[in-house]
């Protein structure tokens, strides 16, 4: 029953960050394919579009047309994507965003850091820890991780 | 043909998926396994499946064992997989990190965590009780562990949860 291909949907209006974040899952080990939408409404209309589920959902915060907590909003009203990660992002938030994110169902948030190596470090282990909930189906209610002030140090 | 008939031998569920191809929908036992792939030799055939995998697979298992346990091992993890497992321990962690891209150490951790997470918010034990059950050596390490790994203090862990059960439950 394992899956053998990680997949990544990635909704972020800024074309840069959509070619960094690219760059980055290129360069992990684990086989995945990634598909990017430019803003809200364009991945709301992609999952109604889809058969087939994501396994993770990078949602940037601030996105013109329909917000990033908007969408997670529509997305967890919807129990066909009870079983797809969440992580939201953005480059400003306050703690209320945070605590508003995990309460309304993201699994993982992360604050973008200025530093390049920083989130490339932050999303290779949200990744391969996603990886362990997709393979070992561990309890998805309890699935949340907190990278507001957390930078991994060489955890993995 | 040969392969059916030996296979039709033993009891397990299986469905032929092309040529020379099966699949078996529950896990078989490693002596039945073994058992298989001996009848199947006297016909040249030689069963190639992902060992690695299944090695993985018996690492995990008797991790979570032992993280079941009452009262877990106080050996090293490194010589109880390595005895469980009958493999030296460089071997078992080259191979679990390859498949699982993450070490055997994370994934103990993760597991723990997971565990504790359980413990506070299902079963709402104290710290302290949960750092004396997980064999934890202080409240502090447990803390510590938690935060690193989750990015959370337990006791804010366990509020936002809450919140979000109780958003939940209104929907509902």
């Amino acid at each position: 029953m394992d899956p053998e291909k990680l997949y990544i949907l990635l909704a972020e209006d800024d074309q840069d960050d959509r070619r960094f974040f690219k760059k980055v899952f290129d360069s992990l080990k684990i086989t995945h394919t990634l598909s990017m939408c430019e803003d809200g409404l364009e991945l709301m209309a992609y999952l109604d579009d889809t058969d087939k589920l994501p396994h993770i959902i990078f949602l940037d915060i601030n996105m013109p047309g329909k917000s990033g907590m908007e969408c997670l909003r529509a997305i967890r009203s919807n129990s066909r994507y009870r079983d797809t990660t969440i992580a939201m992002y953005s480059s400003m938030s306050s703690e209320d965003t945070v605590e508003e994110s995990f309460v309304r169902g993201a699994n993982i948030f992360i604050k973008k850091p200025n530093d390049f190596d920083k989130l490339k470090k932050i999303l290779t282990e949200v990744t391969y820890i996603n990886w362990q909930y997709v393979t070992d189906g561990l309890n998805r209610e309890n699935y949340m991780i907190n990278y507001y002030t957390n930078v991994p140090d060489k955890f993995l | 043909m040969i392969l059916q008939e030996q296979l039709d031998k033993f009891s397990f569920k299986y469905t032929l998926e092309g040529p020379g191809m099966v699949h078996f929908t529950d896990n078989i036992p490693m002596h039945d396994y073994k058992l298989l792939q001996q009848q199947l030799q006297h016909y040249g055939i030689e069963i190639v499946d992902n060992q690695k995998a299944i090695m993985v697979q018996k690492i995990k298992a008797a991790i979570l064992a032992m993280l079941a346990e009452k009262d877990m091992p106080l050996i090293k993890i490194s010589t109880y997989l390595a005895k469980q497992l009958n493999e030296n321990y460089r071997t078992l962690s080259n191979v679990f990190t390859e498949v699982c891209h993450i070490s055997i150490e994370s994934f103990i951790i993760i597991q723990k965590i997971e565990k504790v997470k359980q413990l506070l918010v299902n079963e709402s034990l104290s710290l302290t009780e949960i750092s004396f059950l997980m064999n934890y050596s202080s409240v502090a390490h447990l803390s510590n562990q938690f935060k690193k790994i989750t990015g959370f203090n337990p006791t804010v862990f366990q509020k936002v949860l809450q919140n979000k059960r109780a958003l939940n439950n209104n929907i509902n």
